[in-house]
């Protein structure tokens, strides 16, 4: 079953300064975990692919009617909380493993070293019809 | 699919060659490939047991021309049938005379170049080729070192030898102007490789370390076949003084370390060797040129023991000469740094003013200047552009790096 995990950029259950006030030992602590968790998962043939997106200064929004000029809205955006920051694809054998390594991914460390509590959203793949 | 050690080695010299003395007498790029390719999986079944042959250019030129006869008779045969028409004796098929020592040799290999870097073709599409024609790289090989694919990998070059063939571009290489122009493409083509190779990406740095290789290699060759181009040397000159600190350039955790704190004893210092000779023996015959310059900067970079032994006065003229050859803003932000080593942050900055117009929003301005006001003590305004400059890159561990910087100067203020 493959699942893909989403991070946005808000979704803290609690208060979490913006990273770059962070100490550099809660940054470099942060970035070990969220690569060991990968390295782990793709240890275990777990792991699809893994990215994070460019901040939503970079985003930009695409209207198109389909005539000759589509309408492009540039960053950065006032809601920008709900824009995704990243993603994992993982292939697994139950939604309790997807959960599992959801639940893993919001206890990464914050900058005061206690998990930050980001949710994770969990969606699931759609399969060809013989899934 | 590739064969191990010497014959591998053997193999990669010899494939380009080979598919430009095919292409050359056949006229199909696409048919061609397929067929020095198919000789390349016989050669690498045989020669381990039989033993290499003399010559392994001719002796790939005259297989895959032996299969790529067989399927143009084979094909005319079939017309012959469908058409119940007598068969014409005079067959329209290739000569069977094969001179298993093909004109051209290394020249042929530049020319396959030049046919790569096609101008119809994208850079992307230019460079994919360029790696499967000339490089002997498989499409697995491409397809995992630029992270797309295998399949999506594969749809591009055969998209990239469809434009090719129809183009009415012949085999050849081209003249005069048209001939520098090319040129220019090719020495771009590899450097971009190089690029791709040398910009560190977790999880990955394998399959890209050695695109970085590759492209060292293709310049190797490009050198080898024009060894009186300055631009060509400096090219190859820059590659590899660039390339020698790669051991000191991330630490292990793939984490980037700027060159003022790297461990200088981790440089190779046979490569920087031969990039400063190749270097002053381009400089030696006139015609300065982008490549050049950046190589210029690069070996007084490698020159200086410690970082405080940089001779910024010489770096900054070479910045202001590469500023005039290319024009290019990203240029004029590195001469601001040059310049602030030389007189100081204020004048960096200054010069990073007239920048705002043309790199607005860039996430390089930003860095810049953060590293300047660092320089100058504003650690406030440095930490707000540190932070700017996180939210603009599209490289993650540039980003880990500024916020790292930012988090650094927090706490130094706390």
């Amino acid at each position: 079953m493959k699942f893909m995990l989403l991070q946005n950029y808000g979704g803290m259950t609690r208060e979490v300064p913006p990273m770059g006030e962070w100490t550099p030992a809660a940054v470099e602590a942060h970035i070990a975990y969220q690569k060991d968790l990968n390295a782990e998962l793709r240890e275990r043939g777990e792991l699809v692919e893994a990215q994070a997106l460019t901040t939503p200064d970079l985003a930009k929004f695409v209207v198109s009617d389909g005539g000759a000029t589509p309408v492009v809205t540039d960053g950065p955006f006032t809601e920008s909380k709900e824009l995704l920051a990243g993603y994992r694809m993982i292939d697994v054998e139950s939604v309790e493993r997807a959960l599992e390594i959801a639940a893993q991914g919001s206890a990464a460390p914050a900058h005061d070293g206690a998990p930050i509590e980001q949710a994770i959203e969990v969606r699931e793949v759609m399969g060809p019809i013989e899934h | 699919m590739r064969p191990r050690g010497d014959i591998e080695g053997l193999l990669r010299d010899a494939a380009p060659r080979a598919l430009a003395a095919v292409v050359r007498r056949f006229g199909d790029f696409s048919d061609s490939e397929d067929a020095v390719q198919e000789a390349m999986i016989e050669a690498a079944r045989q020669w381990p047991a039989q033993g290499t042959p003399e010559s392994p250019v001719g002796w790939l030129v005259h297989v895959a021309s032996r299969r790529l006869t067989d399927r143009i008779r084979s094909e005319s045969a079939r017309r012959r049938r469908e058409d119940a028409v007598a068969a014409d004796r005079s067959e329209g098929g290739p000569s069977e005379e094969l001179d298993l020592d093909p004109v051209g040799g290394e020249d042929d290999a530049l020319v396959l170049m030049f046919m790569c870097c096609h101008p119809a073709l994208t850079p992307p599409s230019a460079i994919a080729l360029t790696l499967r024609a000339v490089g002997g790289l498989t499409t697995a090989e491409i397809a995992s070192a630029f992270l797309v694919p295998e399949a999506t990998m594969a749809q591009r070059i055969a998209r990239a030898k469809q434009s090719i063939k129809a183009s009415p571009e012949p085999f050849a290489m081209p003249a005069g102007e048209e001939r520098a122009e090319r040129l220019r493409s090719v020495l771009r083509v590899i450097y971009l490789i190089f690029n791709e190779g040398y910009v560190t990406s977790a999880g990955a740095e394998l399959a890209r370390a050695e695109l970085a290789a590759e492209a060292v290699r293709l310049g190797r060759m490009a050198h080898l076949a024009l060894p009186e181009d300055p631009e060509v040397a400096g090219l190859l000159a820059l590659m590899l003084l660039t390339d020698a600190r790669r051991a000191a350039r991330a630490d292990a955790g793939g984490e980037l370390i700027p060159l003022d704190e790297q461990d200088r004893g981790l440089w190779d210092g046979a490569a920087i060797e031969e990039g400063i000779a190749l270097l002053n023996e381009a400089v030696g015959r006139g015609a300065v040129g982008e490549y050049q310059l950046q190589a210029a900067i690069a070996a007084e970079h490698a020159r200086a023991a410690r970082p405080g032994d940089t001779d910024w006065g010489k770096i900054l003229g070479l910045y202001g000469l590469l500023e005039q050859v290319t024009g290019n803003p990203m240029v004029s932000l590195n001469r601001a740094i040059a310049a602030a080593m030389v007189d100081g942050p204020a004048a960096g900055l200054g010069l990073l003013e007239g920048l705002d117009d043309r790199l607005e929003g860039h996430h390089r301005l930003h860095a810049t200047r953060a590293h300047l006001l660092q320089m100058a003590g504003a650690t406030a305004a440095a930490i707000a552009e540190y932070e700017a400059a996180a939210d603009r890159t599209d490289s993650v561990p540039e980003r880990n790096y500024l916020t790292r910087q930012a988090a650094r100067l927090n706490e130094r203020r706390a």
